[in-house]
Protein backbone atom coordinates (compact mmCIF):
# COMPACT_ATOMS: atom_id res chain seq x y z
CA UNK A 1 0.00 0.00 0.00
CA UNK A 2 1.21 3.76 -0.87
CA UNK A 3 1.96 6.09 1.78
CA UNK A 4 -0.87 7.86 0.74
CA UNK A 5 -3.62 5.25 0.76
CA UNK A 6 -2.07 4.31 3.90
CA UNK A 7 -2.42 7.92 5.47
CA UNK A 8 -5.92 7.57 4.09
CA UNK A 9 -6.64 4.18 5.87
CA UNK A 10 -5.56 5.02 9.25
CA UNK A 11 -7.99 8.32 8.99
CA UNK A 12 -10.54 6.69 7.63
CA UNK A 13 -9.95 4.24 10.80
CA UNK A 14 -9.87 6.92 13.32
CA UNK A 15 -13.28 8.58 11.50
CA UNK A 16 -15.14 5.31 12.51
CA UNK A 17 -13.24 4.68 15.94
CA UNK A 18 -14.52 8.39 16.44
CA UNK A 19 -18.08 7.97 15.04
CA UNK A 20 -19.63 6.20 18.97
CA UNK A 21 -18.31 9.20 20.71
CA UNK A 22 -21.26 11.32 18.89
CA UNK A 23 -22.83 13.25 22.70
CA UNK A 24 -25.43 11.58 23.32
CA UNK A 25 -27.77 13.96 22.37
CA UNK A 26 -26.81 14.29 18.69
CA UNK A 27 -26.83 10.49 18.62
CA UNK A 28 -30.27 10.36 20.08
CA UNK A 29 -31.38 13.07 17.55
CA UNK A 30 -29.99 10.49 14.61
CA UNK A 31 -31.96 7.50 16.20
CA UNK A 32 -35.97 7.37 15.56
CA UNK A 33 -37.85 9.57 17.64
CA UNK A 34 -39.15 7.22 20.79
CA UNK A 35 -42.93 9.18 21.13
CA UNK A 36 -42.99 8.44 16.96
CA UNK A 37 -45.50 5.47 16.79
CA UNK A 38 -47.76 6.32 20.15
CA UNK A 39 -47.81 10.11 18.91
CA UNK A 40 -49.13 8.34 15.44
CA UNK A 41 -51.35 6.40 16.80
CA UNK A 42 -53.05 9.28 18.95
CA UNK A 43 -53.30 11.79 16.26
CA UNK A 44 -54.34 9.32 14.04
CA UNK A 45 -51.54 10.05 11.63
CA UNK A 46 -52.10 13.79 11.74
CA UNK A 47 -48.74 16.17 11.65
CA UNK A 48 -47.91 17.29 15.29
CA UNK A 49 -45.89 20.82 15.23
CA UNK A 50 -43.85 21.72 17.80
CA UNK A 51 -44.81 25.15 19.51
CA UNK A 52 -48.05 26.75 21.44
CA UNK A 53 -47.47 24.19 24.22
CA UNK A 54 -45.42 24.67 27.46
CA UNK A 55 -44.21 22.14 29.94
CA UNK A 56 -43.36 23.11 33.55
CA UNK A 57 -41.56 20.56 35.43
CA UNK A 58 -38.42 20.49 37.87
CA UNK A 59 -35.18 20.30 35.73
CA UNK A 60 -33.86 18.10 39.00
CA UNK A 61 -37.00 16.07 40.66
CA UNK A 62 -36.74 15.09 44.08
CA UNK A 63 -37.95 11.32 43.63
CA UNK A 64 -39.17 9.75 40.91
CA UNK A 65 -42.50 8.38 42.37
CA UNK A 66 -43.99 11.86 42.29
CA UNK A 67 -42.93 14.88 39.84
CA UNK A 68 -44.81 18.09 39.23
CA UNK A 69 -45.72 18.82 35.82
CA UNK A 70 -47.89 21.39 34.35
CA UNK A 71 -48.88 22.06 30.83
CA UNK A 72 -49.77 25.55 29.03
CA UNK A 73 -51.36 26.09 25.81
CA UNK A 74 -51.22 29.07 23.87
CA UNK A 75 -55.18 29.41 23.43
CA UNK A 76 -58.28 32.27 23.59
CA UNK A 77 -60.22 29.42 25.16
CA UNK A 78 -63.29 30.45 22.82
CA UNK A 79 -66.12 28.22 21.21
CA UNK A 80 -64.73 28.47 17.51
CA UNK A 81 -60.74 28.37 19.26
CA UNK A 82 -59.74 26.41 21.70
CA UNK A 83 -57.84 23.26 23.13
CA UNK A 84 -59.64 19.89 23.18
CA UNK A 85 -57.50 18.02 24.88
CA UNK A 86 -53.42 17.30 26.65
CA UNK A 87 -52.24 13.98 26.33
CA UNK A 88 -48.90 13.31 28.26
CA UNK A 89 -46.09 10.94 27.31
CA UNK A 90 -43.50 9.85 28.88
CA UNK A 91 -40.05 8.03 26.97
CA UNK A 92 -38.93 6.20 29.51
CA UNK A 93 -42.33 4.52 31.39
CA UNK A 94 -43.70 0.98 31.15
CA UNK A 95 -46.26 2.59 30.00
CA UNK A 96 -45.54 5.73 27.86
CA UNK A 97 -49.38 7.49 27.79
CA UNK A 98 -49.81 8.99 31.44
CA UNK A 99 -53.03 10.93 30.89
CA UNK A 100 -55.28 13.04 28.36
CA UNK A 101 -57.08 15.69 30.22
CA UNK A 102 -60.22 16.81 28.00
CA UNK A 103 -60.76 20.21 28.08
CA UNK A 104 -63.59 22.85 26.71
CA UNK A 105 -64.12 26.52 25.92
CA UNK A 106 -66.13 26.76 29.21
CA UNK A 107 -62.32 25.90 30.58
CA UNK A 108 -61.15 29.65 30.20
CA UNK A 109 -57.09 28.61 30.34
CA UNK A 110 -55.64 26.00 28.95
CA UNK A 111 -53.58 24.85 31.98
CA UNK A 112 -53.22 21.57 33.81
CA UNK A 113 -50.94 20.96 36.61
CA UNK A 114 -50.25 17.52 38.08
CA UNK A 115 -48.00 15.27 39.53
CA UNK A 116 -46.28 12.22 37.37
CA UNK A 117 -44.32 9.37 38.10
CA UNK A 118 -41.15 9.18 36.11
CA UNK A 119 -39.01 5.86 35.60
CA UNK A 120 -35.56 7.60 35.12
CA UNK A 121 -34.53 10.25 33.71
CA UNK A 122 -36.21 11.20 30.32
CA UNK A 123 -38.12 13.33 28.01
CA UNK A 124 -41.96 14.43 28.62
CA UNK A 125 -44.04 15.20 25.78
CA UNK A 126 -47.05 17.43 25.99
CA UNK A 127 -49.51 17.13 22.84
CA UNK A 128 -52.38 19.03 22.51
CA UNK A 129 -55.10 19.11 20.27
CA UNK A 130 -56.82 22.53 18.98
CA UNK A 131 -60.55 22.49 18.07
CA UNK A 132 -59.69 23.00 14.31
CA UNK A 133 -58.01 19.68 14.28
CA UNK A 134 -54.45 20.38 14.91
CA UNK A 135 -51.59 18.90 16.98
CA UNK A 136 -49.22 20.83 18.94
CA UNK A 137 -46.38 19.89 21.50
CA UNK A 138 -44.07 20.42 23.52
CA UNK A 139 -41.49 18.94 26.18
CA UNK A 140 -39.18 19.15 29.08
CA UNK A 141 -36.27 17.00 30.01
CA UNK A 142 -36.35 15.96 33.41
CA UNK A 143 -33.44 14.19 35.35
CA UNK A 144 -34.55 11.71 38.18
CA UNK A 145 -31.78 10.26 40.33
CA UNK A 146 -31.91 7.28 43.09
CA UNK A 147 -32.23 8.16 46.90
CA UNK A 148 -29.34 8.13 48.73
CA UNK A 149 -29.78 5.21 51.02
CA UNK A 150 -32.17 2.72 49.48
CA UNK A 151 -35.66 2.14 52.10
CA UNK A 152 -37.02 -1.19 51.64
CA UNK A 153 -40.00 -0.30 54.81
CA UNK B 1 -61.55 7.62 50.10
CA UNK B 2 -61.14 11.05 51.00
CA UNK B 3 -60.71 13.61 48.33
CA UNK B 4 -60.65 17.28 48.51
CA UNK B 5 -61.32 20.31 45.94
CA UNK B 6 -60.62 23.67 46.65
CA UNK B 7 -62.51 26.34 44.78
CA UNK B 8 -61.63 30.21 45.58
CA UNK B 9 -63.58 31.54 48.43
CA UNK B 10 -65.36 34.23 46.08
CA UNK B 11 -65.70 34.83 42.25
CA UNK B 12 -67.18 37.26 40.28
CA UNK B 13 -69.01 36.64 36.77
CA UNK B 14 -67.42 35.88 34.15
CA UNK B 15 -63.91 35.25 36.18
CA UNK B 16 -61.63 32.12 35.10
CA UNK B 17 -61.12 30.38 38.14
CA UNK B 18 -58.76 27.55 39.59
CA UNK B 19 -60.15 24.47 40.54
CA UNK B 20 -57.77 22.22 42.71
CA UNK B 21 -58.54 18.40 43.31
CA UNK B 22 -56.56 15.93 45.89
CA UNK B 23 -57.64 12.36 46.03
CA UNK B 24 -55.82 9.64 48.52
CA UNK B 25 -55.29 6.87 46.17
CA UNK B 26 -52.27 4.76 45.64
CA UNK B 27 -52.54 4.43 42.18
CA UNK B 28 -51.41 0.75 41.99
CA UNK B 29 -49.21 0.64 39.09
CA UNK B 30 -49.49 -3.28 38.85
CA UNK B 31 -45.11 -3.13 38.92
CA UNK B 32 -44.80 -3.84 43.11
CA UNK B 33 -43.96 -7.08 44.62
CA UNK B 34 -45.44 -7.91 48.11
CA UNK B 35 -42.51 -9.24 50.56
CA UNK B 36 -43.28 -12.80 50.03
CA UNK B 37 -43.03 -12.52 46.08
CA UNK B 38 -46.53 -11.51 44.89
CA UNK B 39 -47.60 -9.20 42.29
CA UNK B 40 -49.95 -6.07 44.14
CA UNK B 41 -52.34 -6.08 41.41
CA UNK B 42 -52.49 -2.88 39.60
CA UNK B 43 -55.58 -0.60 40.58
CA UNK B 44 -55.54 3.27 39.41
CA UNK B 45 -58.00 5.99 38.84
CA UNK B 46 -58.41 5.49 35.45
CA UNK B 47 -61.04 8.11 34.87
CA UNK B 48 -62.38 11.31 36.61
CA UNK B 49 -65.17 13.66 35.35
CA UNK B 50 -66.05 17.29 37.27
CA UNK B 51 -69.28 18.76 36.16
CA UNK B 52 -69.98 22.00 37.23
CA UNK B 53 -74.16 22.67 38.00
CA UNK B 54 -74.16 19.47 35.48
CA UNK B 55 -72.40 20.45 32.50
CA UNK B 56 -69.31 18.93 32.30
CA UNK B 57 -66.28 21.04 32.49
CA UNK B 58 -63.30 18.68 32.89
CA UNK B 59 -62.71 14.92 32.22
CA UNK B 60 -59.33 13.33 33.43
CA UNK B 61 -57.96 9.38 31.72
CA UNK B 62 -55.09 8.65 33.61
CA UNK B 63 -52.92 5.88 34.19
CA UNK B 64 -50.18 4.62 36.38
CA UNK B 65 -47.90 7.66 35.24
CA UNK B 66 -50.02 9.34 37.20
CA UNK B 67 -48.16 9.76 41.40
CA UNK B 68 -49.95 8.48 43.75
CA UNK B 69 -52.50 10.33 45.63
CA UNK B 70 -53.36 12.20 42.53
CA UNK B 71 -53.62 16.07 42.44
CA UNK B 72 -55.24 17.74 39.83
CA UNK B 73 -55.46 21.42 38.81
CA UNK B 74 -57.16 23.08 35.96
CA UNK B 75 -59.64 26.42 35.13
CA UNK B 76 -63.11 27.30 34.33
CA UNK B 77 -65.00 30.26 33.47
CA UNK B 78 -67.42 31.21 36.52
CA UNK B 79 -70.58 31.32 35.66
CA UNK B 80 -73.49 31.45 38.26
CA UNK B 81 -73.46 30.12 41.69
CA UNK B 82 -73.66 26.28 42.56
CA UNK B 83 -72.08 23.25 42.65
CA UNK B 84 -68.83 21.88 41.35
CA UNK B 85 -68.78 17.94 41.39
CA UNK B 86 -66.02 15.23 40.71
CA UNK B 87 -66.52 11.94 40.62
CA UNK B 88 -63.91 9.13 39.89
CA UNK B 89 -63.65 5.53 39.50
CA UNK B 90 -60.70 3.06 39.56
CA UNK B 91 -59.73 -0.26 38.26
CA UNK B 92 -61.57 -2.14 40.70
CA UNK B 93 -64.28 -0.40 39.89
CA UNK B 94 -64.49 1.78 43.17
CA UNK B 95 -66.36 5.37 42.79
CA UNK B 96 -66.13 8.38 44.38
CA UNK B 97 -67.54 11.68 44.55
CA UNK B 98 -66.87 14.85 46.14
CA UNK B 99 -68.53 17.96 45.71
CA UNK B 100 -67.83 21.83 46.32
CA UNK B 101 -69.94 24.72 46.61
CA UNK B 102 -69.10 27.59 44.50
CA UNK B 103 -70.63 31.27 45.05
CA UNK B 104 -70.00 33.58 42.38
CA UNK B 105 -71.40 37.19 42.67
CA UNK B 106 -72.29 39.55 39.65
CA UNK B 107 -69.34 41.10 38.55
CA UNK C 1 -16.31 -3.13 43.56
CA UNK C 2 -18.00 -1.02 46.81
CA UNK C 3 -21.21 0.27 45.19
CA UNK C 4 -21.29 4.45 45.21
CA UNK C 5 -23.57 5.43 48.24
CA UNK C 6 -20.88 2.44 50.49
CA UNK C 7 -17.85 4.37 49.08
CA UNK C 8 -19.67 7.44 50.27
CA UNK C 9 -20.75 6.57 53.83
CA UNK C 10 -16.79 5.38 54.24
CA UNK C 11 -15.68 8.34 53.11
CA UNK C 12 -17.72 9.88 56.20
CA UNK C 13 -16.41 7.24 58.75
CA UNK C 14 -12.81 8.46 57.40
CA UNK C 15 -13.96 11.96 58.40
CA UNK C 16 -15.57 11.12 61.41
CA UNK C 17 -14.18 11.94 65.05
CA UNK C 18 -14.45 8.84 68.19
CA UNK C 19 -17.92 8.21 69.81
CA UNK C 20 -19.24 11.65 70.97
CA UNK C 21 -18.84 12.29 74.89
CA UNK C 22 -20.85 11.05 77.35
CA UNK C 23 -23.04 13.63 79.39
CA UNK C 24 -26.26 14.21 80.55
CA UNK C 25 -27.69 16.23 77.41
CA UNK C 26 -28.30 15.21 73.70
CA UNK C 27 -25.06 16.65 71.73
CA UNK C 28 -27.31 18.65 70.11
CA UNK C 29 -26.53 20.33 66.29
CA UNK C 30 -25.98 24.17 66.12
CA UNK C 31 -27.72 25.77 64.96
CA UNK C 32 -30.63 23.49 65.26
CA UNK C 33 -32.37 23.10 61.68
CA UNK C 34 -35.60 21.00 60.53
CA UNK C 35 -35.14 18.25 57.80
CA UNK C 36 -37.47 21.56 55.86
CA UNK C 37 -34.17 23.15 55.41
CA UNK C 38 -32.55 20.68 53.73
CA UNK C 39 -34.84 19.44 51.31
CA UNK C 40 -35.52 21.43 47.67
CA UNK C 41 -37.71 24.54 47.66
CA UNK C 42 -40.31 22.24 45.35
CA UNK C 43 -40.93 20.25 48.54
CA UNK C 44 -40.91 23.15 50.90
CA UNK C 45 -43.53 24.64 49.08
CA UNK C 46 -45.64 21.62 49.04
CA UNK C 47 -45.39 21.49 52.53
CA UNK C 48 -46.69 24.77 52.68
CA UNK C 49 -49.29 24.67 50.45
CA UNK C 50 -52.06 23.11 53.05
CA UNK C 51 -53.82 22.03 49.68
CA UNK C 52 -51.60 20.36 47.65
CA UNK C 53 -49.79 18.76 50.49
CA UNK C 54 -50.25 14.70 50.53
CA UNK C 55 -49.59 14.98 53.94
CA UNK C 56 -53.05 16.66 54.53
CA UNK C 57 -55.02 13.59 53.42
CA UNK C 58 -54.36 11.70 56.13
CA UNK C 59 -55.12 14.39 58.45
CA UNK C 60 -58.54 15.30 56.56
CA UNK C 61 -59.22 11.51 57.14
CA UNK C 62 -58.06 11.66 60.73
CA UNK C 63 -60.89 14.72 61.65
CA UNK C 64 -63.11 12.08 60.27
CA UNK C 65 -62.20 9.33 62.06
CA UNK C 66 -61.89 11.61 65.20
CA UNK C 67 -65.88 12.51 64.98
CA UNK C 68 -66.24 8.83 64.37
CA UNK C 69 -68.16 6.44 66.95
CA UNK C 70 -65.90 3.49 68.04
CA UNK C 71 -65.37 0.24 70.49
CA UNK C 72 -68.29 -0.83 72.75
CA UNK C 73 -69.31 2.05 74.01
CA UNK C 74 -69.52 3.79 70.24
CA UNK C 75 -68.35 6.73 71.44
CA UNK C 76 -66.34 9.20 69.21
CA UNK C 77 -63.05 10.69 69.77
CA UNK C 78 -64.83 13.79 69.64
CA UNK C 79 -67.20 13.03 72.49
CA UNK C 80 -64.96 13.51 75.57
CA UNK C 81 -61.96 15.58 73.81
CA UNK C 82 -65.28 18.37 71.68
CA UNK C 83 -63.20 20.12 68.59
CA UNK C 84 -59.39 18.39 68.31
CA UNK C 85 -57.84 22.16 67.26
CA UNK C 86 -58.98 23.21 71.31
CA UNK C 87 -58.18 20.31 73.11
CA UNK C 88 -55.42 18.76 70.87
CA UNK C 89 -53.41 21.79 71.01
CA UNK C 90 -49.90 21.25 72.23
CA UNK C 91 -50.37 17.65 72.83
CA UNK C 92 -47.86 15.75 70.21
CA UNK C 93 -45.20 18.62 71.63
CA UNK C 94 -44.87 16.31 74.53
CA UNK C 95 -44.57 12.72 73.26
CA UNK C 96 -42.90 10.40 73.94
CA UNK C 97 -43.54 10.30 77.52
CA UNK C 98 -44.40 7.79 80.07
CA UNK C 99 -47.56 7.16 80.69
CA UNK C 100 -48.81 6.68 84.27
CA UNK C 101 -51.60 4.04 84.82
CA UNK C 102 -49.16 1.76 81.68
CA UNK C 103 -46.33 3.03 83.67
CA UNK C 104 -44.28 2.71 80.03
CA UNK C 105 -42.60 5.02 77.66
CA UNK C 106 -45.27 6.13 74.62
CA UNK C 107 -45.44 7.86 71.85
CA UNK C 108 -48.51 9.46 70.55
CA UNK C 109 -49.79 6.27 68.05
CA UNK C 110 -49.27 4.48 71.85
CA UNK C 111 -51.43 6.91 73.56
CA UNK C 112 -54.02 7.16 70.86
CA UNK C 113 -54.23 3.27 71.44
CA UNK C 114 -54.54 3.29 74.71
CA UNK C 115 -57.48 5.61 74.72
CA UNK C 116 -59.23 3.43 72.90
CA UNK C 117 -58.67 0.64 74.67
CA UNK C 118 -59.75 2.22 77.68
CA UNK C 119 -62.28 4.74 76.89
CA UNK C 120 -63.92 3.42 73.97
CA UNK C 121 -63.56 -0.22 74.17
CA UNK C 122 -62.14 -0.35 71.20
CA UNK C 123 -59.59 -2.49 70.04
CA UNK C 124 -56.23 -0.82 69.30
CA UNK C 125 -55.43 0.12 65.77
CA UNK C 126 -52.79 -2.07 63.95
CA UNK C 127 -49.37 -0.04 63.82
CA UNK C 128 -48.70 2.02 60.66
CA UNK C 129 -52.14 1.28 59.43
CA UNK C 130 -53.42 3.61 57.14
CA UNK C 131 -56.46 5.18 60.71
CA UNK C 132 -53.68 5.31 63.05
CA UNK C 133 -51.45 7.12 60.94
CA UNK C 134 -54.90 9.06 60.08
CA UNK C 135 -55.64 9.87 63.50
CA UNK C 136 -51.88 10.63 64.70
CA UNK C 137 -51.50 13.21 61.87
CA UNK C 138 -54.60 14.61 62.63
CA UNK C 139 -53.71 15.39 66.54
CA UNK C 140 -50.05 16.23 66.09
CA UNK C 141 -51.06 18.81 63.05
CA UNK C 142 -52.94 20.60 65.82
CA UNK C 143 -49.84 21.13 67.44
CA UNK C 144 -48.29 22.34 64.31
CA UNK C 145 -46.01 25.64 65.11
CA UNK C 146 -45.68 25.14 68.53
CA UNK C 147 -42.26 23.76 69.43
CA UNK C 148 -41.28 20.46 70.69
CA UNK C 149 -41.78 19.90 74.71
CA UNK C 150 -40.45 16.86 75.35
CA UNK C 151 -39.35 17.13 79.40
CA UNK C 152 -37.61 14.05 80.84
CA UNK C 153 -38.05 13.22 84.44
CA UNK C 154 -36.79 9.92 86.49
CA UNK C 155 -39.48 7.90 84.66
CA UNK C 156 -38.26 8.46 81.11
CA UNK C 157 -34.34 8.85 81.71
CA UNK C 158 -33.37 5.19 81.56
CA UNK C 159 -35.09 5.14 77.94
CA UNK C 160 -33.73 8.47 76.80
CA UNK C 161 -30.35 7.27 78.09
CA UNK C 162 -30.95 3.74 76.52
CA UNK C 163 -32.06 5.83 73.07
CA UNK C 164 -28.87 8.06 73.39
CA UNK C 165 -26.53 4.94 73.47
CA UNK C 166 -28.37 3.76 70.57
CA UNK C 167 -28.32 7.15 68.42
CA UNK C 168 -24.29 6.72 69.27
CA UNK C 169 -23.61 2.85 68.87
CA UNK C 170 -22.51 1.81 64.83
CA UNK C 171 -24.88 -0.68 63.37
CA UNK C 172 -25.28 -2.44 60.16
CA UNK C 173 -22.60 -3.71 57.65
CA UNK C 174 -22.28 0.31 56.97
CA UNK C 175 -20.91 -0.02 60.29
CA UNK C 176 -22.08 3.95 61.29
CA UNK C 177 -23.95 5.41 64.42
CA UNK C 178 -26.93 7.84 63.66
CA UNK C 179 -24.56 10.64 64.86
CA UNK C 180 -21.80 10.36 61.97
CA UNK C 181 -24.09 11.44 59.52
CA UNK C 182 -26.80 12.96 61.50
CA UNK C 183 -24.15 15.41 64.21
CA UNK C 184 -21.33 14.98 62.53
CA UNK C 185 -22.15 15.48 58.67
CA UNK C 186 -25.61 16.97 58.23
CA UNK C 187 -25.48 19.75 55.23
CA UNK C 188 -23.07 17.36 53.45
CA UNK C 189 -24.26 15.44 50.18
CA UNK C 190 -24.91 11.68 49.88
CA UNK C 191 -25.27 11.29 46.10
CA UNK C 192 -27.97 14.22 45.14
CA UNK C 193 -29.41 14.69 48.43
CA UNK C 194 -28.43 16.52 51.46
CA UNK C 195 -27.89 15.11 54.78
CA UNK C 196 -30.24 16.78 57.34
CA UNK C 197 -29.60 16.90 61.65
CA UNK C 198 -32.36 13.49 61.71
CA UNK C 199 -35.07 16.00 63.91
CA UNK C 200 -38.76 14.26 63.83
CA UNK C 201 -40.74 17.14 64.40
CA UNK C 202 -42.43 16.97 60.80
CA UNK C 203 -43.86 13.46 61.74
CA UNK C 204 -45.97 11.49 60.81
CA UNK C 205 -44.70 12.70 57.25
CA UNK C 206 -45.81 12.40 53.53
CA UNK C 207 -42.85 10.99 52.46
CA UNK C 208 -42.71 10.23 48.39
CA UNK C 209 -40.51 7.60 48.83
CA UNK C 210 -43.38 5.85 50.80
CA UNK C 211 -46.06 7.18 48.66
CA UNK C 212 -47.56 7.70 51.89
CA UNK C 213 -47.54 9.34 55.25
CA UNK C 214 -45.73 7.27 57.59
CA UNK C 215 -44.45 7.67 61.14
CA UNK C 216 -41.22 8.32 62.79
CA UNK C 217 -40.69 4.89 63.29
CA UNK C 218 -40.97 4.05 59.79
CA UNK C 219 -38.19 6.46 59.11
CA UNK C 220 -36.16 5.58 61.75
CA UNK C 221 -36.36 2.03 60.34
CA UNK C 222 -35.17 2.98 56.59
CA UNK C 223 -32.28 4.35 58.07
CA UNK C 224 -31.77 1.37 59.42
CA UNK C 225 -31.90 -0.74 56.46
CA UNK C 226 -30.02 2.22 54.64
CA UNK C 227 -26.89 1.46 56.74
CA UNK C 228 -27.80 -2.37 55.72
CA UNK C 229 -28.83 -3.38 59.49
CA UNK C 230 -31.60 -5.30 60.45
CA UNK C 231 -34.50 -3.55 61.16
CA UNK C 232 -36.25 -3.41 64.66
CA UNK C 233 -40.12 -4.36 64.57
CA UNK C 234 -42.53 -1.03 64.54
CA UNK C 235 -43.54 -1.14 68.50
CA UNK C 236 -39.64 -2.45 69.25
CA UNK C 237 -38.42 -0.73 72.32
CA UNK C 238 -35.37 0.81 70.41
CA UNK C 239 -37.10 2.62 68.64
CA UNK C 240 -39.37 4.31 71.08
CA UNK C 241 -36.08 5.02 72.83
CA UNK C 242 -34.66 6.45 69.73
CA UNK C 243 -37.91 8.45 69.30
CA UNK C 244 -37.56 10.04 72.87
CA UNK C 245 -33.79 10.75 72.76
CA UNK C 246 -34.42 12.57 68.83
CA UNK C 247 -37.43 14.53 70.69
CA UNK C 248 -35.31 15.49 73.66
CA UNK C 249 -32.53 16.65 70.99
CA UNK C 250 -35.06 18.42 68.64
CA UNK C 251 -36.52 20.31 71.91
CA UNK C 252 -37.34 23.72 70.49
CA UNK C 253 -37.94 22.73 67.05
CA UNK C 254 -41.61 23.76 66.12
CA UNK C 255 -44.17 21.02 65.08
CA UNK C 256 -44.41 20.55 61.27
CA UNK C 257 -46.87 17.53 60.89
CA UNK C 258 -47.99 16.61 57.92
CA UNK C 259 -44.10 17.00 57.07
CA UNK C 260 -43.48 16.41 52.77
CA UNK C 261 -39.88 14.84 52.69
CA UNK C 262 -38.21 12.97 49.86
Amino acid sequence: MGARARRRFISVLAGLAAAPMLPARLARAQQADPFAPLVRKITGGAALRAGRVTVDTPRLADNGHSVPLSVSVESPMTAADHVRSITLLSERNPRPLMATFHLDPAAGRAHVATRVRLNGSQRVLAIAQLSDGSWWSGDAEVEVTESACLDAT
Amino acid sequence: MVARVQLPAGAKAGEVIEVRITIQHPMETGFRFELGGTPVAKNVINSLLVRYNGAQIFRAEMGSGIAANPYLQFHTVAKESGEIEVAWVDDNGERGVEKAALVVTRA
Amino acid sequence: MPSRDALRLAAIVLTAAAGAAGGAEPQRPSPLKSGSEFVSQDLRRLQADDFANPGMLWVTRGAKLWSEPAGNGGQSCAACHGDAAKSMKGVAARYPRVDPAAARLVNLEDRINLCRERNQRAAPLERESGDLLALAAHVAHQSRGMPGAVSLDPQSRPGFERGRTLYETRIGQMNLACAHCHDRSWGKSLLGETISQGHGNAYPAYRLEWQSVGSLQRRIRACYYGLRAEMPPYGAQDLLDLELYLAVRAGGLPIETPGVRR
